[in-house]
């Protein structure tokens, strides 16, 4: 998915992410480019989305951190590495590809939003 | 001001961008992190098996015979954790290197005192990940092992030790060690202690500063990927840091690296815990001051937990792997005959499997229900079959029924004849919290031979 002309682009045009793992628990920062694209996250990248999203992956609670100043939303997704690193059977058992997992959902742009602030190739 | 690099993200880092930190990087301290979180309690398991396995970083010799010559040139000094279950050890090793140098002089210290897995059933709270005792944990405890603050590496640097290798500390205090001890930071200096574990932070991770796991194509481009140069940091001696990386080198570090690292593996960024401070990232401002040139500020700290953190490794059993490829027409409907296939030979062959796994490479391995159907048939799958069992015996059966799809299989399964390492053991990791007075590191110098 990448951005179209309808005012639906993904995460991954407004903002960047890096996972990390720390035993079964999996944090997903996703970093905005800039502040109007930290405030359209703010307002549709909820915990709720994001657990939905990662739904039979993540299988606990998902945590959503703020933090305006650095434009960051911080997800903590609990039961998330299956197990933990040495006791899951996944192929990708350090959890470091649920960062590129996340930019595929969908936000709306409002009315006005300036196109030029999209990343990546455009249309 | 002092000038901090990095020479090692993690155990398996490249030594060749250390050692032209060391030769061009004008530094005054080289640090070195190799252990992630299993590495104490493989080592330990490995050591039992392996008498010829030292207990230290297998790539300690690479390292110090890329580094020292131009660290003993330039007097930059060394804080490494390559120590992990053997840290007196690794220093004697050092020592070798030193000797043949000719350095005499230098003087190297280990760091041990980290290791309570004699006394951890005395000592451990809850276990943090479920609530449970400590004496509900199933299979032995092979390894339990304290995160230590900077404490004792201060001790040893005070003491005049050029190098000074560690097994388990927190991995921002290799970097906030060297920065109370050059600018005599107090013990309850927590806005200072805060910045300095927070500029460790960013630094632990090696190239993950300066625009490693970072790429991503045509969105997020790092010039030179092949050539990424380690991070260096200016320190001064209110907290603030200047980040860079050697010219020449590829890479990049602006807002956006400082940023992924930052929050790597952080919960809550107001309240990121260290043995030494808690650190609050939530104020930090991040400036460009130049072309690969990141002034960061305003990271800031808590006083510090009265617990350190205890990770423990305990034998659970035991985990099978096995794969097969299928390519060309009817790659996909093969695939899934080959899991049913499969599914029955474990029934008939009664798989004791605490959790199995199919995974079709290429189509839903690696995000799992989370991916979508393709819209294509993929031409090549392959299958990846994955089951964790209580004991080798079970796990075995994995890779042995694999090796039944060859001749009684699907027609053209692609096979790797032989698949080593189709069982591999399961050290789980547990975490509790004990008393930091509980525990306390102790320095030891390894002298010149003469």
């Amino acid at each position: 998915m990448t951005a179209d002309c309808s005012n639906r682009v993904t995460v991954r045009e407004l903002a960047h992410s890096r996972s990390g793992d720390k035993g079964d628990t999996s944090n997903i920062a996703v970093i905005a480019y800039d502040r109007a694209g930290y405030d359209l996250l703010l307002e549709q990248l909820t915990a709720e989305r994001v657990r939905a999203h990662f739904a039979g992956v993540v299988l606990g609670d998902v945590v959503r951190y703020e933090v305006p100043r650095l434009g960051v939303l911080n997800f903590v997704c609990e039961r998330a590495q299956g197990g933990g690193v040495s006791r899951s059977l996944r192929l990708d058992n350090y959890g470091k590809t649920l960062a590129s997992g996340i930019l595929p959902i969908v936000i709306e742009l409002p009315q006005g939003f300036d196109r030029k602030r999209l990343r990546g190739p455009g249309p | 001001m002092i000038k901090i690099g990095t020479g090692s993200g993690w155990w398996g880092d490249r030594v060749s961008p250390a050692a032209e930190l060391a030769e061009k990087g004008d530094l005054d301290y080289l640090c070195f992190e190799t252990m992630a979180e299993a590495t104490v309690s493989t080592a330990q398991v490995r050591k039992r098996r392996d008498p010829d396995f030292g207990g230290f970083d297998t790539y300690l010799d690479d390292r110090m015979a890329a580094v020292l010559p131009h660290c003993i040139r330039r007097g930059t000094k060394i804080v490494s954790n390559q120590g992990w279950v053997n840290p007196l050890g690794a220093a004697r090793a050092i020592r070798a290197h030193l000797d043949r140098l000719g350095a005499h002089h230098w003087k190297v210290a280990a760091v041990t005192g980290s290791i309570v897995t004699e006394s951890i059933a005395d000592l451990a709270g809850p276990i943090m990940e479920d609530g449970r005792p400590f004496a509900d944990i199933d299979g032995e405890i092979v390894s339990a092992e304290a995160y230590l603050g900077a404490a004792g590496i201060v001790e040893a640097l005070a003491a005049g030790a050029h190098i000074v290798v560690t097994g388990r500390v927190a991995d921002p205090a290799l970097f906030l060690a060297p920065m109370i001890h050059e600018f005599g930071w107090a013990a309850d200096d927590w806005a200072r202690l805060g910045a300095g574990a927070g500029i460790g932070h960013l630094m632990e991770c090696g190239a993950q500063l300066t625009g490693g796991y970072f790429v991503d194509p045509g969105y997020k481009d790092v010039p030179e990927p092949w050539n990424l140069g380690f991070p260096i940091a200016e320190v001064e001696a209110d907290g603030v840091a200047v980040f860079g990386k050697l010219p020449g080198t590829g890479g990049v570090i602006d807002r956006h690296t400082v940023l992924e690292q930052m929050f790597y593996e952080v919960h809550d960024p107001a309240r990121y815990i260290t043995p030494d401070v808690v650190v609050d990232f939530t104020q930090a401002d991040i400036e460009s001051i130049g072309l690969n040139r990141i002034r960061v500020s305003g990271i800031t700290g808590r006083p510090r937990t009265e617990t350190f953190k205890v990770s423990i490794g305990a034998q659970e059993g035991f985990i099978g792997e096995d794969l097969f490829v299928y390519a060309g027409p009817g790659a996909l409907d093969k695939a899934r005959l080959a899991e049913k296939i499969l599914r029955e030979r474990f029934a008939i062959v009664e798989l004791d499997a605490q959790d199995l796994r199919f995974d079709f490479i290429g189509v839903n391995a690696v995000h799992g229900p989370m991916s979508p159907t393709p819209a294509a048939e993929p031409y090549e799958v392959a299958v990846r079959v994955t089951a964790r069992c209580r004991s080798r015996a079970e796990a075995l059966k994995i890779g042995r029924e694999v090796d039944g799809m060859a001749v009684s299989g699907i027609g053209s399964t692609g096979k790797r004849v032989p698949f080593a390492e189709r069982v591999r053991e399961v050290i789980g990791i547990w975490s509790t919290l004990i008393d930091r007075h509980a525990v306390a590191p102790t320095v030891q110098f390894v002298e010149a031979a003469s």
